[in-house]
């Protein structure tokens, strides 16, 4: 059962960082436009220059 | 634009220099019209970022220049095909934001505990019917509670306030037996943890706080989306005035940046922006929207007028007043604040439950654990019996019932075209057995429409309705709506408080009052055929009409009262108009109880004798003076067309010429509260399933997750039963959303 002490970790961590990943984009308002965000992927303005 | 727009009310600056505004914006469909308004706006020199929100329908712009004219961004904008109208930020709307956020951390917190927890759960409930040892089901315990533990602390937050909230008000809502639950899930988990217990029920408890947060950010989500709508509305509606400087010079001004004291000018057929007093300049007002008379007054120079009544015929300078005494608009104030005193206050469904649960249920613990140990048990065995008993009867199924369906009905109402302002509106609306109407712009449209068209000889009518464009008379304008030739006559001439002239062919054509055109004879007999409208006469040489204008019944205004009458419902008419007017309404609608005349407190009266009666009324009007009467009434709807006091005082709002929106709301209130009444006995049964299991003891944390669980999908799925009720309606009702002079098509665009 030693294996417990790395995968459970390793599953917290995990758990954790997907957590702060959620917060980040969150506070960085990627959930403030969605409909708008579905329209922008379709423009390529951005590989044009 | 010709006049100077002043827009700095809308400009927000920020400390560092820079400065920004919103604008919501018409005519943003696809990602073609997003870039071009993004790209136009940014070329403009000065602008440091531009960024559409889509979903909101509106443009964020920065800039950090001081010279910079915001006024720039519109015309640019119109240049290119999208008006655009400013909007400011209310500070409850940015709270309602940031609450918004609040909840949906808290909901990511829960949620990613409880993943995490059941991770160990499974582990621990697989591990009891196999070979897991004690030491490792403690560990996993131990490790379940350092993640719960200040998962819970941190995301049960948004119960716990409310439940402090509620009994330091010596009151009980549903937050508190939550928070109970919750804590007593934790602590008592935490001891038996610690005595090598079987059963723990951390993930009962996180499952139960992340399943409560999803349905309270959808029922915020929801309030949300309707707000952001109205809130948009209101900015394209939003009056503006033509304020004289001191140095006489004209400034374009939204009417919420006039002050008291400053002198407005206002054109013929132009709405008054503001309450004040007539400095110069005389005219006839139309004050259907304040008083609900659909004639005239004559005012001239100390007059007091209102704002939203209608400058008819010449211009007038006004003096804006912050308050215009012993008046009116004083009377309806006072109304409308012991309105709102005398009103019950409405027990929503939801406390009515929870005042009831709440006892019941802690009574019932209480009983199993005497009951235990009489039977001999241990106190340790009889306070974890007890304290199951308060876990499996978490209302998870009793908190969402009724929050679940108020989220899919207020969206059923959104595409009916009903805007939800109070949060128990849905509720009331499904009790009511009187619909109380006001006439003037709730049954009739709020623009008036000519009558007897087909009496008048086409050329006529051409010549006529030519003619009416060059004139500012509000009625003038509906006749000018008949003509097929939008290019009004050269050389016209528009006489203040007469009528306009022009020739045309080499003869005179008058268009104007009956005296103006000497058709007096002619318009006394149209007068007599038709009490309550008003004419409009024209003479071209011999050709000569006389118009009879009419407040038109909406177009589906007879069906929709038929179909309230055969709900069962009683129908009334209380106007502020002449009593012929309407009798005649009133007649045509087949209604038998109308009051004609009626003072904003007569109306007020005649609901209180109404609701003496036992009535329970819904109020639908849109006349400033209908205002105390809906804040008075049991439940109240009102056009978007309403002034802004009115609107305020509706407990929910319609859109669009037609009256369906009405019928629709009661429709799906009444199917919205028989599915919470559903819903509530649905969690009653499950309650009387598991109080028993978990009584006798037999109650396993993986039993109360599965009932738990279970019990919430099953309520949210009845829930969206709700849905069905607005499909029926979605056809009749969301194609014409048109609002006085706006097509349909502005409309939908406004829509996020």
């Amino acid at each position: 059962m030693t294996i417990l002490l790395v995968l459970v970790p390793l599953a917290l961590s995990l758990g954790l960082l997907g957590l702060v990943a959620f917060l980040w984009s969150l506070r960085n308002g990627q959930y403030e436009d969605l409909d708008g965000s579905a329209l922008r992927v379709l423009s390529d303005d951005d590989l044009a220059q | 634009m010709a006049l100077a727009l002043d827009l700095s009310v809308f400009v927000q600056h920020d400390g560092d220099g820079a400065s920004h505004m919103e604008l919501v914006v018409e005519g943003i469909v696809d990602a073609a019209s997003l870039r071009a308004i993004e790209i136009a706006v940014c070329k403009l020199p000065g602008i440091s970022r531009a960024r559409v929100n889509f979903t909101d329908r509106r443009l964020f712009v920065e800039w950090t220049d001081h010279a910079f004219d915001p006024a720039r961004i519109l015309d640019e904008l119109a240049g290119l095909g999208y008006p655009a109208h400013p909007f400011s930020l209310h500070i409850a709307v940015e709270t309602e934001a940031a609450q918004m956020r609040w909840l949906l951390r808290c909901l990511a917190v829960a949620a990613f505990a409880a993943m995490n927890i059941m991770l160990l759960s499974v582990a621990v409930w697989a591990g009891n019917v196999s070979d897991m040892t004690v030491e490792t089901r403690d560990f996993f315990h131990w490790l379940s509670a350092l993640i719960v533990i200040p998962a819970a602390a941190f995301a049960g937050q948004p119960f716990f306030r409310s439940a402090i909230r509620a009994v330091r008000a010596g009151s009980l809502n549903m937050d508190v037996p939550i928070s109970l639950g919750i804590l007593l899930a934790l602590s008592m988990s935490v001891v038996e943890t610690g005595h090598h217990a079987e059963h723990a029920y951390f993930d009962s408890a996180i499952m139960l706080i992340a399943f409560l947060l999803a349905g309270r950010y959808l029922d915020h989500a929801m309030r949300r989306k309707t707000r952001v709508f109205a809130a948009n509305l209101s900015a394209l509606r939003a009056p503006t005035a033509s304020r004289i400087g001191s140095n006489g010079e004209l400034t374009v001004v939204p009417a919420a940046a006039l002050m008291a004291g400053d002198v407005v000018l206002v054109g013929a057929g132009e709405r008054i922006p503001v309450d004040g007093i007539i400095v110069s300049g005389s005219s006839e007002i139309d004050q259907s929207l304040v008083t609900g008379e659909t004639s005239c007054t004559v005012v001239s120079a100390g007059s007091n007028v209102y704002a939203g009544t209608l400058n008819c015929s010449g211009a007038l300078q006004i003096r804006a007043l912050a308050v215009v005494g012993g008046t009116l608009l004083d009377d309806i104030a006072r109304l409308m604040e012991s309105a709102s005193l005398q009103k019950t206050r409405y027990l929503r469904l939801a406390e009515r439950a929870a005042r009831l649960y709440a006892p019941v249920v802690h009574a019932t613990a209480i009983l199993a654990a005497i009951g235990w140990l009489l039977a001999g048990a241990s106190a340790h065995d009889a306070i974890v019996i007890a304290i199951t008993v308060l876990i499996i009867t978490c209302p998870c199924a009793l908190a969402l019932a009724v929050p679940a369906v108020q989220v899919v009905a207020t969206g059923a109402l959104f595409r009916s075209s009903v805007l939800i302002n109070a949060g128990d509106a849905i509720e009331r609306l499904a009790d009511i057995d009187t619909v109380v109407f006001d006439k003037t712009g709730t049954l009739t449209l709020p623009e008036p429409q000519i009558d007897n068209v087909g009496h008048v000889a086409p050329q006529t009518v051409e010549i006529a309705a030519r003619l009416a464009l060059s004139s500012h008379h509000p009625l003038a304008r509906a006749l000018a709506a008949l003509g097929i030739d939008h290019t009004p006559f050269e050389e016209c001439h528009e006489v203040p408080g007469e009528g306009v002239r022009a020739i045309i062919d080499g003869v005179e054509a008058r268009l104007g009052n009956p005296v103006f055109c000497n058709l007096e004879f002619e318009a006394n007999c149209a007068h007599n055929s038709h009490e309550e409208a008003s004419v409009i006469a024209f003479r071209h040489g011999i050709a000569s009409a006389v118009f009879v204008v009419h407040q038109k019944l909406r177009p589906d205004a007879l069906p929709v009262v038929e179909g309230l009458r055969s709900r069962g419902l009683a129908t009334m008419i209380l106007s502020g108009d002449s009593a012929p007017a309407v009798k005649a309404c009133a007649d045509a609608l087949g209604i038998t109880g109308w009051r004609a005349q009626m003072k904003p407190a007569d109306k007020v009266a005649c609901l209180a004798e109404l609701k003496e009666q036992g009535r329970k009324v819904l109020m639908v009007g849109d006349g400033m003076n209908d205002a105390p009467a809906l804040a008075s009434a049991y439940v109240s709807l009102s056009p978007i067309t309403a002034s802004g006091i009115t609107q305020a005082a509706a407990d929910a709002l319609f859109l669009g010429d037609r009256l369906a929106p009405v019928a629709a709301a009661i429709e799906i209130a009444c199917r919205a509260k028989t599915l919470m009444r559903q819903n509530l006995w649905f969690a009653v049964l499950y309650n009387s399933v598991a109080v028993p299991l978990a009584m006798f003891g037999l109650v396993t944390p993986l039993i109360a997750a599965a009932a738990m669980s279970g019990s919430s999908v099953i309520v949210t799925l009845n829930a969206l039963r709700a849905r069905r009720a607005g499909h029926v309606r979605k056809a009749a009702s969301l194609e014409p959303m048109l609002i006085s002079t706006r097509s349909p098509h502005h409309l939908n665009e406004a829509l996020p």
